[in-house]
């Protein structure tokens, strides 16, 4: 059996090899592309029961501001999120890339860690930082800064504060793959020109590592603005995102259509903002290189 | 060579340094809070916690006051290694598939097969459901497994050609021209070689599959609870401290799995490429 399946192939020889991408081409067209054809299918019908075609929860849902309200908050959280894990995540691959091999292997595991721990389990640790009797207050209290507890918990503030933490991984190893093949001695070259550190980090650096930045920032917006545990527990109820939305219309009001409608917001504003970001940073890394 | 350290470099070191200090405590303190909250005596989320004990360990392990979680978690622990196995068959097969060819056919295939990574979760859970509702299957653990594959097997194929890039093609050309079959070859010296990186590819499906939220926000029915759909629940309606210890365990086996990823393929590594 082993041999005649060895025969048959070798016939095929190399032009036969993309064969064997075929399971997972079959797999993707029936469980992934099929349903997301669906999704949209199912956006253009009027009622529940997905009898009656129609464009009336397309009108339903961009014919109330509120949703655009939501969209905006939603891809306005994803921005914050970047921006957050940009300033703090920069310096640190920053600081990774000049850090000795044994010292490298130490940190890196320390970021990969948390990205290998549930969702769950980070958004549930922001809660014990972030309450009313938690780490933060506790602190600031005792230290005298405050005279009464500050609320962070389900305020956009604590929210983008946990989801910098939760996605943080996401920009640095991107971030740190392409900085790591940095040429060291341009730095030097730079330094020895005159250029200050400044210069050399936003004249040199900076443009150089445009390839895994915008990795990051793609990777962090697309997961930050689809956090959905991570903004219903830390945002609460009273800060609504598109996630949220898809939920409560799918699997509470049971309004499939809506949900869909919803869905496709999510989906062509994040993959429009993704779409963007590319665009630039392919801009950006051709200027240097082309 | 001697440089003067003037005013900029100063702050230089100060501003970038800060920064990087800050972003090693942002990542670290939640998972050191966690821990100590996991022994506390406290029935409430207050930090510092009071006492020492082991009291939410031996109420989650304890059977019949944490069922409901044993058997979300063990139908989390069946869906991952289900899904990464036939992910890890499917995967390693398809980036075996394209590695060869640079035509556009496979780079639009390969973008394909990455684009889960991007694509928000939430819709594909929500299109799988309906997917599955309208075909007229009834929900059960086979469809989680089958949603996990789809949004987990990326991380495969990415690591498995991550692997065939750095693979010397003379190799290949040299057992096929000393008479080898093709089969044989990828059987005695392309597998071998990108073992270690099929293996890094399948840890993290296997971790990001027990993470997954999703898929299984939508898949899973009382019947077919998932851990961290069940944690959810608990934390949306009583802050119960057994969440603090499941964190705890989690956190010490993704600790160990980590270590023992690192020692035999070098996952850290793997992920920077």
């Amino acid at each position: 059996m082993k041999t005649a399946l060895a025969l048959r192939m070798k016939g095929a020889g190399y032009l036969g090899e993309w064969q064997l991408a075929l399971p997972l081409t079959l797999a993707f067209a029936s469980l992934f592309l099929a349903p997301l054809l669906l999704l949209f299918g199912v956006s253009f019908f009027n009622d529940d029961k997905l009898t009656e075609p129609g464009l009336a929860q397309w009108g339903k849902f961009f014919g109330d501001p509120f949703n655009y309200k939501v969209i905006a908050d939603t891809l306005l959280l994803g921005v914050k999120t970047v921006a957050a894990t940009v300033l703090v995540g920069y310096p640190l691959a920053l600081v990774f890339i000049d850090l000795s091999a044994r010292l490298q292997r130490v940190l890196l595991f320390v970021i990969v860690m948390p990205l290998l721990l549930s969702v769950v389990v980070r958004t549930f640790a922001w809660i014990v930082v972030l309450g009313h009797e938690g780490l933060i207050n506790t602190l600031l209290l005792r230290l005298g800064l405050i005279g009464e507890p500050l609320k962070l918990l389900q305020t956009e503030l604590g929210l983008v504060i946990s989801l910098t933490q939760i996605e943080m991984p996401l920009m640095l190893l991107p971030l740190i793959s392409v900085m790591s093949r940095l040429e060291p001695n341009l730095r030097d070259a730079a330094a020895a020109l005159g250029a200050s550190r400044w210069r050399t980090l936003f004249t040199v650096i900076v443009p150089l590592s445009m390839p895994g930045l915008v990795a990051g920032c793609l990777l962090v917006f697309a997961s930050s603005t689809t956090a959905f545990i991570s903004q219903t527990v830390i945002g609460g109820v009273r800060l609504i995102y598109l996630p949220l939305v898809i939920w409560q219309q799918s699997l509470v009001v049971f309004n499939w259509p809506l949900a869909a409608v919803a869905s496709m917001a999510l989906l062509v504003s994040i993959l429009t903002v993704v779409a963007a970001l590319s665009y630039l940073g392919r801009r950006a890394s051709g200027a240097i290189h082309g | 060579m001697a440089r003067r350290r003037s005013f900029g470099d100063i702050s230089y070191g100060i501003v970038i340094g800060g920064l990087a200090l800050l972003a090693l405590v942002i990542i670290v303190t939640p998972v050191v809070v966690v821990l100590l909250m996991s022994f506390g005596e406290g029935q409430s989320l207050k930090f510092p916690p009071t006492g020492f004990t082991f009291r939410w360990y031996a109420e989650l392990f304890d059977a019949s006051q944490s069922r409901q979680i044993h058997r979300a978690a063990g139908n989390s622990l069946e869906v991952a290694a289900l899904s990464t196995l036939f992910g890890a068959v499917l995967g390693a097969m398809g980036a075996l598939g394209l590695a060869r060819s640079r035509s556009r056919m496979a780079r639009a295939a390969d973008s394909f097969f990455l684009s889960p990574l991007v694509l928000p979760g939430i819709a594909f859970g929500l299109a799988a459901l309906m997917y599955f509702t309208l075909v007229g299957l009834r929900p059960s653990l086979g469809l989680i497994i089958a949603g996990h594959m789809i949004v987990t097997v990326p991380f495969i194929v990415r690591t498995t050609a991550a692997s065939l890039s750095q693979l010397d093609p003379a190799l290949n050309d040299s057992s096929q021209s000393l008479g080898a079959s093709w089969f044989y070859t990828l059987r005695r010296v392309t597998l071998p070689l990108i073992a270690p990186g099929i293996a890094a590819g399948a840890f993290l499906a296997f971790m990001s599959s027990i993470d997954n939220v999703p898929v299984s926000l939508f898949l899973s029915t009382a019947r077919t609870d998932m851990l961290p759909i069940r944690m959810w629940g608990m934390m949306e309606s009583s802050l119960d401290v057994r969440i603090a210890a499941i964190s705890g365990v989690l956190i010490a086996a993704a600790f160990l799995l980590m270590l023992f990823m690192e020692w035999t393929v070098g996952l850290t590594r793997r992920m920077r490429e």
